[in-house]
């Protein structure tokens, strides 16, 4: 079971979103993260999937997104080529006893902090998907209140979608 | 030009000149609210495009679906919004399982209404998302035109399937110029390169136990003549998938028959023992295999497809070939050396002639019972080499498959990949209709209870379609299963109805007989055969015949059932 990503280059339509999450409901693949948002040609959405599983299932969800008539291209985007992020707010406890350790994280992650009240603390962290997991370890001691991460958006360095 | 070009037109109206515009002269459907702005312009353009009304929008669905399969051509089908547009749904999962082009267009309510629960009011495009090749919800007048252009393109190019259109009945009243364009090309097909037809070519040259397993892909494609010429060049030996059935002629010496689990014995040890496989325009699909772990361990297999996807989907392969599978397919017959092989057609006869054996001695132990062989061997006698068959879904349409003998692409309407009972009916009419020649249906009394309203269709139009229901009281098929791996705990699978077949043909206006015999049976049959119309034959066989050689779900070739005697 590896982890990869997958970008695919699509219609910015009506329904585009649904008929792919679709096409991994009905092939029984779970997604781990799904983003899209609309690029430069604001025709074109580019969504990013990342994906837990073996070749197998690798293979077959690349092949089937390409069938799909919104789908312009899709690509595996080779991990050591790749740069990747992740970007998370995660909301804790404003306490006496919580309130330096936090900053101290924030400090040392280069997370922000973008929200301060009386009751709550509220950070910004952006990095891979590693990182992330890393802070909310740290946070999570000192009580999580909620958080959410927008999944991971990524880019090839030498190759573009659109070529 | 036409002399309506560059003119301002209605949505509905844009729909029926678009339909003529890519060369339908027919249409199946049922009408209703959203789309009666459709029928009108139906009613005005009558005498440039042919209406087919059926009892159900199921039927008309199948119908749509039996006339591409026995034409080519992309089967249209109309219905109204909600109900009608929900009873489509089981035909286009039918198509799309067996990769049938059709094209449906639905009405629905105003798009001022779309959201609201409105009355008749359901998201068809997205219940049918996954059973559809693609769809499309219009909203603007201006794409109107060009969408249903597309939707004939996607159904027909590549790998085909059914595209649903969805248009709620403002489109259909607003009004925007309308040009020709014509008939739109076939979206261009990769093609395979030259070092994977090589590789192909010397996987070929090395093997010395070919089999060419030819599916529903070859099957819509014209190749018989290069699959013949495949076969003697290299000394191999044909098989096919259900859908590959009417792919060629079956009485041609090197076809072995259907393989899988209701294949022939000869065809499915042929896969077995070959030590390289040609898939062409196939799946690999569980009923072929049974069990894929155990799948032609011995041989290399390569697969010609026009669909990505379908390469290492069920079964891994050596060489997965996309693009156009005539054009690959006849790169390598012009490649491949010619070579005898002696060996593996001895092998091949041994098979033939023990399959062959079994069918003897079991015919031999029926005496004058009315075996469904027996039913077979008369409809092969009788038929002509352009009936057309259809069946429904159970024992009668393995038996239809192991025992009829085609002749000829597409005169086969069945449905493969979704197993849909109900379907037979339509299908046949759809079929007739489009190809102009008889068709027979087969069906059981199960299958043929599902939706028989269409009956009236049949009546309606006159449409020369045979019916013979394989009548033996129970559902066959589940029962075969109960017998064999539920200790014969009969759940549900004893009909035990009163119907009387023959006084239904009388009440819905056709010809019904009941036969016992096959003396009896072909005298109906052969009235049947000349008859202007639509003619039923109620056909009694015992409720314990088994559809054989059986592999059982899970198992494989060794795992062959192949006589009831040694199985029950």
């Amino acid at each position: 079971m590896n982890r990869f990503v997958i970008a695919a280059y699509v219609e910015n339509k009506y329904g585009v979103l649904t008929r792919v999450s679709g096409l991994f409901m009905r092939k029984g693949f779970n997604i781990d993260s799904l983003t899209v948002g609309e690029t430069d040609d604001p025709a074109y959405s580019r969504i990013t999937i990342t994906h837990r599983g073996d070749d197998y299932a690798k293979e077959q969800l690349i092949n089937q997104l390409k069938k799909l008539y919104n789908v312009k291209n899709v690509v595996l985007l080779e991990h050591d080529k790749t740069v990747e992020r992740e970007l998370m707010l995660v909301k804790v406890k404003n306490s006496p006893e919580n309130r330096s350790e936090v900053m101290a994280a924030a400090q040392v992650y280069r997370a922000k902090i973008i929200d301060y009240n009386p009751k709550t603390l509220c950070v910004e962290v952006t990095g891979e998907p590693s990182k992330i997991d890393a802070f909310i370890e740290v946070v999570k001691p000192l009580g999580i209140i909620e958080m959410c991460r927008t999944g991971v958006v990524a880019l090839e360095r030498n190759r573009s979608i659109t070529e | 030009m036409h002399k309506d070009a560059q003119k301002t037109m209605t949505g509905a109206r844009i729909v029926i000149e678009t339909l003529i515009e890519q060369q339908v002269t027919d249409v199946f459907g049922y009408p209703g609210g959203q789309v009666l702005n459709i029928y009108d312009e139906l009613y005005l353009a009558k005498d440039r495009i042919r209406h087919i009304l059926t009892a159900h929008e199921q039927g008309a669905a199948h119908a749509a679906d039996g006339y591409s399969r026995a034409t080519g051509k992309v089967g249209v089908v109309i219905a109204t919004s909600g109900p009608g547009a929900t009873n489509l749904v089981t035909g286009l999962a039918t198509a799309m399982l067996d990769s049938i082009p059709m094209v449906a267009i639905t009405g629905n309510v105003p798009t001022s209404l779309i959201g609201k629960d409105s009355f008749q009011e359901i998201n068809i495009t997205g219940i049918t998302l996954p059973i559809t090749k693609h769809n499309y919800f219009v909203t603007d007048i201006n794409e109107l035109a060009d969408t249903i252009r597309e939707a004939f393109q996607i159904a027909k190019s590549g790998r085909p399937g059914p595209v649903l259109i969805d248009i709620p009945k403002d489109v259909q009243v607003a009004r925007c110029e309308f040009c020709y364009k014509g008939v739109v090309p076939f979206v261009e097909q990769h093609e395979a390169s030259d070092e994977e037809i090589d590789r192909a070519v010397e996987l070929l040259n090395e093997c010395e136990r070919p089999y060419i397993y030819i599916g529903g892909g070859a099957a819509g494609a014209a190749m018989t003549k290069d699959i013949i010429a495949l076969a003697e060049k290299i000394d191999g030996y044909v098989g096919c998938t259900f859908m590959g059935l009417s792919a060629m002629s079956n009485s041609y010496e090197r076809f072995l028959g259907m393989q899988g689990m209701h294949g022939a014995y000869a065809s499915s040890m042929a896969n077995k023992e070959a030590d390289l496989i040609i898939g062409v325009g196939v799946r690999f699909s569980d009923r072929a295999t049974g069990n894929v772990q155990k799948y032609a361990q011995n041989a290399k297999i390569i697969q010609l497809d026009t669909d990505l996807s379908e390469i290492n989907k069920n079964v891994k392969v050596d060489i997965g070939i996309i693009g156009d599978i005539v054009s690959s397919f006849s790169r390598i017959l012009n490649r491949c050396e010619p070579k005898k092989r002696p060996e593996w057609t001895a092998m091949i006869n041994e098979f033939k002639a023990k399959g062959q054996e079994v069918r003897r001695q079991e015919e031999e132990a029926a005496g004058d019972a009315l075996t469904p062989k027996k039913i077979f061997d008369v409809i092969n006698e009788v038929k002509d080499a352009d009936t057309v068959i259809a069946t429904d879904v159970g024992q009668h349409q393995m038996w239809t498959a192991q025992y009829v003998t085609f002749e000829r692409t597409r005169r086969f309407a069945s449905s493969g990949g979704l197993g849909t009972m109900g379907y037979g009916l339509g299908g046949a009419i759809g079929a007739q209709i489009g190809s102009g020649d008889r068709t027979v249906l087969i069906t059981g009394d199960g299958s043929f209870g599902m939706n028989l309203n269409e009956l009236a269709t049949a009546v309606s139009y006159r449409t020369p379609v045979v019916i013979v229901i394989l009548n033996n009281g129970v559902l066959g098929m589940v029962r075969q299963w109960q017998t064999l791996f539920y200790e014969k705990r009969y759940s549900n699978t004893v009909l035990e109805r009163k119907t009387d077949f023959v006084k239904l043909a009388e009440a819905f206006g056709l010809p019904g007989v009941r036969v016992t015999t096959q003396e009896e049976f072909r005298k109906a049959f052969e009235t049947a055969m000349k008859h202007d119309g639509p003619y039923l034959i109620d056909t009694i066989i015992d409720k314990d015949e088994f559809v054989l050689p059986m592999l059982p779900p899970g198992g494989s070739i060794d795992d062959i059932i192949i006589s009831k005697e040694v199985s029950v």
